[in-house]
């Protein structure tokens, strides 16, 4: 296998973007990633499409359709779906084409509009509870925020974490919000207004869950020869893990964890010959706070058990033992779901080059992606390095 | 969701809490399979399910319940673990959603689970409720 960089990225501001489509959102992220990478469309050989549902792009293979707007075709180019984990797994299949050989330079783009004028609130979350199993469970109404509140419970009657702890992984996530130009929600928020805020399905609040928004973003990915040349600040793809879990619950044996992420990260660490310490800054997928915290204990930031404890000490805060989710993460910047995965690369190749601005983790080295499909189905771990 | 057919095609292992026991390891499974994930075995048999266990994990949904259900709020959904050490999910009835814990004991009880499509198909299945001493 060839060592294979990031060599260009681009996303959108995220958020409810009423007025453009999905394939424009697409086009405009795949232009900064250009202008970012210093190519031109002739350059792309190979390109891998995000893209979550047809339910919400109304069309079966929305991504030959973001295709034929970059202006790429007649090049190779595959849809590919992890719900909520699409975009990471384009960035898995960009890197192989790439280390394989078959190809030097491969884009790999997530894209989703979720609001649409017309569909209510009500439909997306009843379509995004369609990620649970159909047959068995999904009559019983658990619903996609029930699933994480079910690991919520669990998870506080296990290892006696908070509502307070959950509360305060939204407020750290707004408070980097509001410094990113791009983020869905760009104010902060209090511990009071979290803890005041409506029941959704006990103990997840509406400041436990994640916006629906729309958005792209995008990763050009290079082999070692092309990044020389062409980049001065290449990021390396130096781990790629991926994993999976039931999707049905019944078929869950512990529900404080994520099955999925202990794997991925056990493979990504391996190939990238890092331990969790190494690692300086990480995006992780708080779609619901409490996805963060089991992030922190399945990717080893800390014990099981011990993730309430972490973010209350504020060790996930820029200045603490391994700052997360400083690009303002699901819950503030957005989860537009095909492209958050490639948004979370976006973030981790900033802060690997410097340019993070006023979020910048002072001498970031090694970044860490972490995007998981649905409550567990997908998930996949990257490690870049500067 | 689901289409009427396709709920009513398990309608009799729904009602009866039946699941699969492979007969090579002994393995038990609900739903019921076809063939064992454990040993690969296609010997597998009906099996009636314990119908007592106790609540491993739980939620109750307050806000945003599927289309459809917005009259069922609050309601009580679980993972029971039933005596044979099978995970179902299900709802909670017969007790305020206030009083649910985890280790809970529960009995399985047959109820109304939801009206499908525009007809309104009346689709039943199993329940559990609180097994109070
Ligand atoms: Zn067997």
């Amino acid at each position: 296998m060839r060592r294979v960089a990031v060599v260009g990225v681009g996303m959108t501001k995220f958020g409810v973007l009423a007025d453009k489509s999905l394939r424009e959102m697409a086009f405009e992220a795949f232009k900064e990633a250009l202008e970012d990478a210093n190519l031109a469309p002739k350059d792309i050989e190979s390109v891998y499409t995000a893209i979550n549902a047809d339910h919400f792009s109304s069309q079966v293979s929305p991504g030959a359709s973001v295709m034929e707007y970059l202006g790429l075709n007649p090049k190779p180019n595959i849809r590919i779906e992890a719900a909520c984990a699409s975009s990471s797994a384009a960035i898995r299949l960009a890197w192989l084409d790439v280390a394989s050989g078959l190809h030097d330079i491969a884009l790999a783009l997530g894209v989703e509009k979720m609001n649409e004028a017309g569909r209510t609130t009500a439909e997306i979350i009843q379509f995004m509870g369609t990620g649970g199993d159909i047959t068995w469970e999904n009559h019983y109404g658990p619903t996609f925020p029930g699933f994480y509140a079910i690991f919520a419970i669990n998870h506080m009657h296990k290892y006696g974490t908070t509502k307070e702890q959950l509360a305060m992984v939204a407020v750290k996530n707004h408070y980097y919000g509001a410094m990113n130009p791009k983020a869905h929600f760009q104010r902060e928020i209090t511990l009071e207004q979290a803890l005041k805020s409506p029941m959704i399905s006990y103990p997840l609040q509406l400041y436990d869950c994640c916006p629906i928004s729309d958005g792209a973003a995008c990763a050009i990915l290079a082999s070692e020869d092309v990044a020389k040349k062409i980049s001065d600040t290449p990021i390396w793809i130096t781990g790629l893990g991926l994993g999976t879990s039931s999707v049905a619950l019944h078929n869950r044996e512990d529900y404080a964890t994520i099955p999925g992420t202990v794997e991925a990260a056990k493979q990504a660490y391996k190939m990238a010959r890092v331990e969790p310490r190494d690692v300086d800054v990480a995006c992780v997928h708080d779609c619901f706070t409490i996805a963060e915290i089991m992030a922190y204990e399945d990717l080893g930031f800390c014990k099981k058990g011990e993730g309430g404890k972490l973010i209350e000490e504020k060790q996930t805060y820029i200045g603490g033992k391994i700052p997360v989710n400083v690009d303002g993460g699901l819950k503030a910047k957005g989860h537009p779901t095909g492209a958050t995965g490639a948004a979370m690369t976006y973030e981790i190749v900033k802060q690997l080059r410097g340019e993070a601005g006023k979020r910048q983790v002072p001498n970031a080295e090694i970044g860490l992606t972490h995007n998981v499909g649905a409550h567990g189905t997908y998930v996949c771990v990257h490690i870049y390095r500067r | 969701m689901l289409s009427a057919p396709r709920y009513w095609r398990e309608i009799r292992y729904r009602y009866r809490l039946i699941g699969s026991r492979c007969l090579k390891c002994g393995k038990i499974y609900f739903p019921r399979r076809l063939v064992c994930a454990v040993c690969g075995s296609r010997k597998l048999e009906d099996y009636k399910l314990s119908e007592k266990g106790k609540i491993k994990t739980f939620t109750v949904i307050r806000r945003s319940p599927p289309l459809g259900y917005e009259k069922n709020v609050p309601y009580v959904v679980a993972v029971v673990e039933l005596e044979d050490g099978v995970n179902v999910l299900s709802q909670i009835v017969d007790v305020s959603p206030e009083e649910v814990k985890i280790g809970m004991p529960v009995e399985l009880t047959f109820r109304k689970v939801r009206e499908n499509g525009k007809e309104g198909i009346i689709e039943y299945g199993f329940k559990f409720r609180p097994i109070f001493e």
